[in-house]
């Protein structure tokens, strides 16, 4: 498949550039509890009200595993498609830092629980195939607070130990379109698996971005730069941004790249320097020896692939056979979970005789904008799937037309009423009696001869005027097709 | 009763059993005793006040089903004992004081045992003769200006000088078995797993076991029993099926077969510490058991891996003392200076050497050259003594290559400090439990240890051992009271 | 295999512990006599040997994803060096 339409080019002069951009993401895994300790993991808390002996590394602390973030990790990678490892180490990551209590984290180098995976993006112009490195668990560090005193920091250590899942992807991503799909796509997967909400604002997941660029048809990587911990979408595009064409200025200016670790200030859109080479990291791996190798048996692993539910490429691709849909409406329903599972309910709501595409143009018509003007997600929408499916079927019956059920809806949204009662205490029942419509009709051609000579001397732009005037006696409630057919007829 | 302090451990709770002694009695022999003691300097901290009210409480209400009724015992400065100062030895940790309680001390409590106090000990537990703690050094009972060995150099000088009935100690390369041999006692290294090291001060995980230093090899086996369990708190302790080790403890070992090392006939030995060895043969052929003699290949190796695992376990595990949570801070200008001048101020020397030695292996570039060649070699030891064990039930060394050793004369040579360790480290590296026992005396009339060396987990068959041979060797520690005017 | 002050330096800048000349001359001298002890290994053949990577006989065991440990808050900060109510406090962090 040709990407030529989207190719994501730097051009100086007679060079072109091509981007080339790896992801670490570390996502929070969903869990009650810290990966090696007891302590709780949800957001917001008091500071240093979720930190226990373990977590603030008290002397003779020892770390003890959570079963169920090795499970999240283990269904994550399945989601991935990638390779499970039936014995992973916990190796030690050696650093100072105010908010590493231990002097440590605890993470896996050599051998983590993932292996290699793929994740497929969806992009205008085909599939797109993003290669997964790795995926490990580790420890969350704490949060220092820089702002609170001029003289000192301060260091809140509830997010000290929570369980993380680091997902390493190959340098397979070319521009910042393509890392905003596969983004979306990770958090889509982890979504569907409950294995982390994806919530960008509370940093329940972030990245850092490798940039290198090279000349296009270039085989060899350039050097790359990492920009540590961005969190959002956005920044990362542009952090990707400034970064490839900082490094393709330096090329062009015949100066080299150093490899080193870059931050990137949102105020000024730019990326700096964040440690100078000589004072490189020196991390001094070992396998911690207060844990044991991770093993997981075959059959450990069985049970959680009987526990996978039907992922985003799979449901995507029922849905375009089941129910007929283009690619792109599948996509825009499968890509967040909550979609997906009020189009279903919707349908299943629907009964037997359903107009699918009409859902779909309503969810993602005038449901998404109703969502958005109020600034909800689609799973605190205020109108139920099963009145939603009410609604429809009262639009494909003819019960109501089209218009009328936008006012319907609206009014639905008000304590998530029944469109059927609606319809029936504010009398919007559609007209579709022919006897009553010619007389309606008849009535408008006699008050209005004029008109109805002139359209049929050939001024045929007037039949709207009629249709219009037919709609406003019925209060708009008239059935337009009936409308139509017999204006036609009677002029 | 005035000789209170002089019965053993068993005798102790016999006679608190029977009420011929109260928790009382016996509590205030032992802090009376301490506290004429002070020469010693065995105690960092005391908590004999708190120490005579529990006591009190016991009689009040006295519980004999414990294995541990109203007994006094003084832990090394190691564990973790909620609402008591520990310091490891050491000025970063000099004013901490825990919430919590370490699982083996945990243990002892719940058997009815009295807290006495802290024990000395070398900093975080890297020493050899106690002259590492911030705290100073430790007198041996046995004589003036004598290091009691270490690193439990405290609990040593504390059981030998009856200061404490029995103690607990920790052993990451011959640290109980070491000062037990150097002042005339016992002590067990457990197998790796059987005690948990839930709130003991970190010194080298994969080493680092608790363990009871006592004047005979019963106590030893009774303080076992209890300090043993299976602790869901530590992912390194295991669930096996533990002995009653006292109960069981028997002194018949006819038929055994006991392995003699060939390797640890290392150059430069003292004839008297190979005439002990000879002895110890001797006395295991009078007790029935067989010896035989085995090849250890890789146990000069011990030592050079040791000195490479250890140490890089240890510069990880003490990078949580960086002045931000609990103990010692040095003023800084910023984060970092804090740290540096923090660890600097706070970490004395021998410390201070490991953590670089241990750094420098782990560091990058250097790891596989170190850290992994000793891994790979720890495997090999590991080997010696699984192939060794297709032959023998235990092996028998002695405890260390010399006596104890005058205060300050090793103190500038960090190599001959290291070596006391010879015998005693291959058993750590190799996970496996190991006893001294005192065997004999030198010319100067200083102690001399015997280590049996047993498979995992089979601490009721060198037990057994070494209570068969402390029969037949009769040993009388030689204590003079030097340090009590 | 000599270590030099150069490396004395680096180590102690990765063990965050400072050394001044002096101290760091009697450390290179230090390690350098227990480096030549330790360079005994090398004369063992070890390219097809497994390390040992746990000498714990047994397997990690998982626990339970459970919320065990309340808010101690009180206890975590009791002893830190300089006393705030909410947070562990230290020198400013300058990167």
């Amino acid at each position: 498949m040709s990407k030529k339409d989207s190719e994501y080019l730097i051009n100086r002069k007679d060079n072109q550039y091509e981007v080339v951009i790896g992801l670490e993401v570390h996502a929070q895994v969903l869990s009650e509890s810290k990966l090696f300790s007891t302590s709780a993991t949800k957001f917001g808390a008091e500071p240093n009200t979720q930190v226990s002996l373990v977590d603030a590394a008290f002397p003779g602390m020892l770390p003890v595993i959570n079963e169920f973030c090795v499970k999240q990790a283990i269904k994550t990678g399945i989601g991935l498609n990638a390779k499970i490892n039936k014995r992973s180490v916990f190796d030690r990551k050696n650093y100072f830092y105010a908010d590493l209590p231990q002097g440590y984290q605890i993470s896996q180098f050599k051998d983590p629980i993932v292996g290699e995976g793929k994740v497929i993006l969806d992009m205008p112009n085909g599939q797109k195939d993003v290669g997964i490195e790795r995926l490990h668990l580790e420890q969350d560090a704490g949060k220092s607070i820089h702002d609170l005193d001029p003289q000192n920091t301060f260091v809140d250590l509830n997010r000290s130990g929570v369980a993380l899942m680091e997902i390493v992807s190959k340098p397979d991503l070319r521009s910042p379109d393509e890392v905003n799909a596969y983004i979306k796509k990770l958090r889509s997967i982890m979504r569907y698996l409950g294995t982390c909400d994806g919530n960008m604002q509370e940093g329940s997941l972030r990245a850092d971005v490798n940039v290198s660029v090279r000349l296009k048809g270039s085989k060899d990587f350039g050097t790359r730069c990492e920009i540590k911990n961005v969190n959002s979408i956005k920044f990362m595009q542009m952090a990707i941004e400034y970064e490839a064409n900082r490094q393709v200025d330096l090329i062009e200016e015949g100066k080299t790249i150093d490899q080193e670790t870059r931050l990137f200030d949102t105020k000024k859109n730019e990326t700096r320097s964040m440690r100078s080479k000589e004072d490189a990291h020196d991390y001094r791996y070992f396998p911690d020896p207060d844990l044991l190798p991770l093993e997981v048996s075959e059959k450990f692993i069985e049970e959680l692939k009987n526990d996978i539910p039907e992922l985003p490429d799979d449901k995507k691709k029922r849905f375009i056979e089941e129910f007929k849909l283009s690619s792109y409406e599948a996509n825009i329903l499968v890509s967040d979970i909550a979609t997906a599972k009020y189009f279903e309910e919707v349908i299943a709501k629907m009964g037997k005789n359903k107009d699918i595409k009409l859902a779909v143009n309503w969810i993602t018509g005038e449901l998404f904008a109703i969502l958005n003007s109020k600034g909800l997600e689609i799973s605190q929408s205020p109108v139920s799937a099963k009145n939603f499916a009410i609604l429809i079927n009262l639009i494909k019956n003819g019960t109501i037309s089209g218009k009328i059920a936008k006012t319907v809806f609206e009014l639905m949204i008000d304590g998530d009423k029944d469109p059927q009662k609606i319809v029936e205490e504010k009398g919007l029942k559609q007209q579709s009696d022919p006897k009553a419509l010619e007389a309606l009709i008849d009535k408008i051609i006699n008050d209005n001869r004029e008109k109805a000579i002139e359209y049929k001397q050939g001024k045929e732009k007037l039949f709207g005027f009629f249709v219009g005037q037919a709609m406003k006696a019925s209060g708009g409630k008239a059935n337009p097709q009936l409308i139509n057919e017999i204006l036609k007829k009677k002029l | 009763m005035s000789d209170i302090t002089k019965q053993s451990l068993t005798e102790l709770v016999e006679n608190i059993k029977n009420k011929k002694l109260s928790s009382r009695d016996v509590t205030k022999a032992f802090i009376d005793r301490s506290e004429k003691s002070e020469k010693l300097n065995a105690y960092i901290t005391n908590d004999f006040t708190s120490a005579l009210d529990k006591a009190k409480k016991f009689d009040q209400k006295p519980n004999f089903d414990l294995k541990l009724p109203g007994i006094p015992i003084a832990v090394k400065d190691l564990f973790c004992t909620k609402n008591i100062k520990t310091t490891a030895g050491s000025k970063i940790l000099n004013n901490f004081v825990p919430t919590y309680e370490s699982t083996v001390t945990e243990n002892i409590w719940n058997e009815g045992a009295i807290l006495l106090g802290k024990l000395n000990c070398d900093e975080f537990a890297m020493g050899s003769s106690n002259e590492t703690s911030f705290f100073g050094n430790v007198q041996s009972p046995i004589d003036r200006n004598l290091v009691p060995g270490g690193s439990s150099g405290g609990s040593a000088s504390a059981v030998a000088g009856q200061l404490s009935p029995v103690t607990i100690g920790t052993d990451t390369g011959g640290s109980i078995r070491q000062p037990a041999s150097f002042t005339g006692i016992v002590g067990l290294k457990p197998t790796y797993g059987s005690c948990s090291r839930y709130g003991i001060v970190a010194f080298a995980s994969s080493l680092d076991q608790a363990g009871p230093i006592a004047q005979n090899v019963k106590d030893c086996a009774l303080l076992h029993e209890v300090i043993s369990s299976y602790d869901p708190k530590d992912s390194t302790s295991i669930d096996f099926k533990r002995n009653h080790y006292s109960k069981e403890l028997i002194n018949n070992i006819k038929g055994k077969k006991i392995g003699i090392p060939k390797e640890y006939r290392v150059d430069g030995m003292p004839n008297e510490i190979e005439d002990l060895w000879q002895k110890g043969i001797q006395y295991i052929k009078d007790c029935g058991a067989v010896t035989i003699d085995i090849s250890l290949p890789n146990t000069s190796y011990a030592l050079p891996t040791y000195y490479i695992v250890a140490p890089a376990e240890a510069s990880s595990n003490l990078a949580r003392y960086d002045g931000v949570k609990y103990g010692f801070r040095a003023k800084g200008e910023n984060l970092i200076d804090m740290y540096e001048k923090t660890r600097s101020e706070g970490f004395g020397a021998e410390v201070q050497r490991r953590i670089m030695i241990g750094t420098y292996v782990l560091s990058s570039g250097y790891y596989d050259a170190y850290y992994l060649k000793a891994q790979k070699v720890r495997k090999l030891i590991k080997n010696d003594f699984d192939e060794a064990y297709k032959k023998v039930d235990a092996i028998l060394t002695p405890s260390t290559p010399s006596s104890a050793f005058k205060i300050g004369e090793k103190t500038n040579d960090p190599i001959s400090m290291y070596l006391n360790d010879i015998f005693t480290v291959p058993a750590n590296l190799a996970g496996l439990p190991g006893i001294s026992i005192p065997a004999g005396h030198d010319t100067k009339g200083y102690p001399l240890g015997l280590q049996i060396i047993g498979k995992a987990f089979d601490e009721q068959n060198i037990l057994n051992i070494a209570y068969a041979m402390e029969e037949k060797i009769n040993f009388k520690n030689r204590i003079t009271d030097w340090w009590i005017k | 295999m000599s270590i030099d002050l150069k490396t004395i330096k680096h180590i102690s800048k990765l063990a965050r512990i400072s050394v001044d000349e002096q101290r760091a001359e009697k450390l290179a001298g230090d390690l350098n006599s227990i480096f030549e002890f330790i360079e005994k290994l090398n004369e063992l053949k070890t390219d097809n040997v497994e390390p040992l990577t746990s000498i714990a006989e047994t397997t990690l065991k998982l626990r339970s994803d459970e919320v065990k440990s309340k808010n101690i808050r009180e206890q975590i900060i009791k002893n830190s060096p300089q006393d705030n109510e909410d947070y562990f406090v230290v020198p400013k962090v300058i990167e």
